[in-house]
């Protein structure tokens, strides 16, 4: 880089309290650039990007845009300097729309009636059909699906008139599809001489749409390179400091004895509609079993069910040998049934509690956590809690703090301490990974392994097909509530997955040589 | 038809104190801050326009006094909420228990003297002969009209302007408002001050117009009511209008049956407003299940811009 950098930041230290998340960090992204700033959860990506946009402030160090010392202190400032930054977590009011939502804090008259909102609603159009971006305008956000969402907020910025455009962890909420739509734009913004920066974990990303990518780990800048320069192994290497192998796990031969049977179950999903529609699936002793799927074709609830969440109209479970009516949830628990849900924070773990708190909060009844009057045992759960801290690798500043305090990776850690110390005979994975990096993602992927080694069945529930790929003994597809597809893993083929998630089961045949095991009934649905 | 005519009447006299604290409310938790010292501010406002009325004879110096009183008790509630983080129910409650105590320490000389002189009314004769219209409309008071004009210019306000979208930006998200380059703190600082003196003014248009007479205590419960219409209206004014209106007519509902005569006691027609209240609350609680209740999202909650979430 020759030129001046858009974007020069140096010698860049931001504390909070005690802990240090930016270290003497220097930046620079040149104009007309795709930048990725890549690195695991809690390296300080974002908290960096947060003080290009102004909403923290830097300890210590200075930032250049264009050569010159720019002050930013508030995100006012930023804009009025030309930065605009997408939120992992969107900053949209949900009432407003999106009209409404770009229109903020913009100087004028007060007057905002519908012709001036009508005129604005227009300019927005147009510039958002400009870059290829489509979405209702003048429709409140909330009835807005999360692509729309991220499409208004990258409007938003452009309709601000930002030069310099930050994106935090643009992909995380968008499916692959939705994703390449978003790179796309990416591209057509830098042609129009945006400088870009986007902050990622994902490696197949960053080598797909970055010019730069600079990667950070704990608090520290580590390298800084030239897509052409580098692979993904290197890049996966400087990210977490160890190879990361991203290969399908040795193991041993799958159990046959059956421990989970469901038959012909039918469930109704939230909206009313028929979420599980006749599904049939079996789980082993000691298998991965992988649920491929596009999300809301019945996944939530399948693990719902099994976890005695949501209520099924008819059809047959069968687990450890017992028939089951609808279960409430301690009954699953005191099956052996262990939850990793979807969202983690939300139905995983009690974010003010403290680690040990959420440690025994599927076990407080037993005789180990508590006496027979109900009073628990203090000092015993703490040590134990602490056993298992160690044993699971969580990393805390103590086990009284709350657990919000956690990285997203120790939460997810913590939460898979506790539901495989009561060794589970099923365990139930939803998006196991989801959100998380190479190093925590990995840990995860060992003990799902562990945990099927042990003789626990897994039924594994993911969108990433990789995870499914390297974990499963048999994956089996998900389509509009019942499964279409069965593939042992030796023959699981990419492109024959992918077409199943889609439904499109006769173009996974046509695809396959040979014929892919799967029932009968369905293949009408499968046109669809 | 008398009857429903003067229940009408009465419903737009009692229902207008509870409608300017109700607007009074929605603007305080429109942008974000719970708003429960309405009670207290309502008693504050009423005893110093008793007093400076009755002192000197002159209405405006009377809202005025009701108006700066009220104001630095908003201030206060800002400072404690939004400066000092308080929990907003907590403070609330401490203001509504002080405005209690201390109206009523003031108030303890006038107690039971009537006000000089009525408040001004606008005369429309025009309407006098027109049936339904005249006889509600014809001679109300300057208050009332004012309150009808608030109602408006509060919607327009909320709705059709820029400060009105920053307005509800704040309420709902605040963390995005502030990167949107909107003053968060400051702004909270106005609007819980402007609600706090409509509010004080409520309570002032409760002793000037409706019972001329200071009481101990003489809102009873009026601002509890205000606190549930702003839920009850879902925070828009011009529902606030006909809500407080409607509530006005239940509360002399009950007033109107006992100079009938009947044999119902009159302890169970003085509960007719609040046992309505709960099955209406019931009501739109069911029909509106599934929907957003139309609170704002951040309401309750402070806002400090390096909070980590």
């Amino acid at each position: 880089m020759n030129a001046i950098p858009a974007v020069d930041m140096r010698g860049i230290v931001k504390r909070f309290g005690s802990v240090t998340a930016n270290d003497h960090v220097d930046f620079q992204a040149a104009k007309g650039e795709i930048h990725a700033l890549l690195g695991e959860n809690g390296a300080g990506k974002s908290t960096m990007m947060c003080m290009l946009s102004g909403v923290y402030r830097a300890t210590e160090g200075e930032i250049c845009l264009n050569g010159k010392p720019a002050r930013i202190r508030s995100p006012k400032e930023a804009s009025q300097l030309g930065i605009g930054m997408v939120f992992q977590n969107f900053r949209l009011v949900q009432t407003l729309t999106a009209a409404e939502n770009m229109v903020l804090g913009e100087k004028g008259s007060l007057w905002r009636g519908r012709g001036w909102l009508k005129r604005k609603s227009r300019e927005i159009e147009e510039l958002a059909a400009r870059f290829g971006l489509g979405f209702p305008v003048d429709r409140p956000i909330w009835q807005l699906s999360v692509g729309e969402q991220q499409r208004v907020e990258i409007v938003k910025t452009l309709y601000r008139g930002a030069d310099i455009i930050i994106l935090d962890e643009p992909t995380s909420v968008l499916t692959p599809g939705e994703a390449e739509q978003l790179f796309a734009t990416l591209r057509q913004m830098r042609a129009e001489g945006k400088t870009i920066i986007i902050t990622t974990h994902k490696m197949k990303e960053v080598m797909s749409v970055a010019d730069r990518i600079s990667v950070m780990r704990k608090g520290r800048m580590i390298a800084s390179l030239a897509k052409e320069d580098t692979d993904e192994r290197e890049l996966a290497r400087l990210m977490v400091g160890k190879e990361v192998v991203l290969e399908r796990k040795e193991r041993g031969e799958a159990g046959t004895e059956p421990l989970l049977a469901i038959r012909r179950l039918k469930a109704a999903g939230h909206g009313g509609r028929q979420a599980l529609d006749g599904l049939d699936l079996t789980v082993n002793r000691g298998e991965i079993v992988g649920i491929a799927g596009v999300a809301g074709n019945g996944q939530k609830e399948l693990a719902e069910v099994l976890n005695g969440l949501h209520e099924w109209k008819s059809g047959e479970i069968e687990f450890d040998g017992k028939k089951w009516r609808n279960a409430s949830v301690r009954d699953t628990i005191e099956a052996g049934i262990s939850h990793i849900p979807e969202n983690r924070m939300k139905s995983g773990l009690a974010g003010s509690l403290a680690l040990t708190d959420n440690l025994i909060a599927k076990s407080y009844r037993s005789s180990e956590r508590s006496s027979r009057l109900g009073l628990l045992r203090g000092r015993a759960n703490k040590s134990w809690a602490a056993e298992q801290v160690e044993r699971f690798d969580v990393r805390t500043p103590g086990i009284d703090t709350p657990v919000r305090m956690l990285s997203g990776g120790n939460q997810q850690k913590l939460l898979f301490a506790r539901e495989i110390a009561r060794e589970p005979k099923l365990l139930v994975a939803v998006h196991p990974t989801q959100g998380l990096d190479v190093g925590a993602a990995d840990s995860v992927h060992r003990m799902l392994m562990d945990l099927r080694e042990a003789g626990s069945g897994v039924l594994l529930i993911s969108e990433d097909l990789d995870e499914i790929l390297q974990l499963s003994d048999r994956i089996l597809v998900l389509f509009g509530g019942r499964i279409i597809g069965e593939l042992k893993h030796d023959e699981a083929d990419r492109a024959v997955i992918g077409m199943l998630m889609t439904g499109m089961r006769e173009a996974a045949a046509a695809a396959e040589a040979e014929q892919v095991s799967s029932p009968d009934r369905g293949k009408k649905e499968a046109l669809v | 038809m008398d009857f429903l005519i003067m229940l009408l009447a009465a419903a737009i006299a009692s229902g207008t104190p509870l409608l300017i604290a109700t607007l009074g409310g929605i603007l305080n938790e429109r942008a974000g801050i719970i708003q429960l010292g309405t009670e207290g501010i309502m008693l504050m406002g009423a005893v110093t326009s008793c007093l400076l009325y009755l002192r000197t004879g002159s209405l405006g110096l009377a809202l005025l006094a009701a108006a700066g009183v009220s104001a630095a008790l908003g201030l206060i509630h800002a400072f404690m909420t939004v400066s000092l983080r308080a929990n907003h129910i907590v403070t609330g409650l401490a203001m509504t228990l002080f405005g209690t105590g201390l109206s009523a320490y003031l108030g303890k000389p006038v107690s039971g003297q009537p006000m000089p002189a009525p408040v001004p009314k606008v005369n429309l004769d025009f309407l006098d002969g027109v049936p339904v219209l005249g006889e509600l409309f014809a001679h109300l008071d300057v208050f009332t009209w004012a309150s009808f004009a608030l109602a408006v210019l509060l919607h327009l306000l909320i709705h059709r302007t820029s400060w009105g979208l920053h307005l509800r930006a704040m309420g709902d998200n605040p963390a995005t408002a502030d990167v949107m380059g909107i003053r968060v703190q400051l702004s909270r600082y106005l609007y819980v001050t402007a609600g706090a003196i409509l509010i004080g003014l409520a309570g002032a248009d409760l002793l000037l117009v409706y019972s001329p007479v200071w009481n101990e205590g003489m809102t009873a419960g009026r601002g509890w009511i205000a606190v549930a219409l702003i839920i009850f209206a879902r925070w828009n004014p011009l529902r606030a209008l006909l809500c407080a209106y409607f509530f006005g007519a239940l509360d002399s509902l009950g007033f109107r049956i006992q100079l009938e005569g009947t044999a119902i006691p009159s302890y169970f027609l003085k509960m007719i407003p609040y046992v309505v209240t709960i099955l209406v609350l019931m009501y739109l609680g069911w029909r509106n299940r599934g929907k957003p209740s139309g609170s704002p999202e951040a309401l309750g909650s402070p806002y400090i811009r390096e909070q980590r979430l």
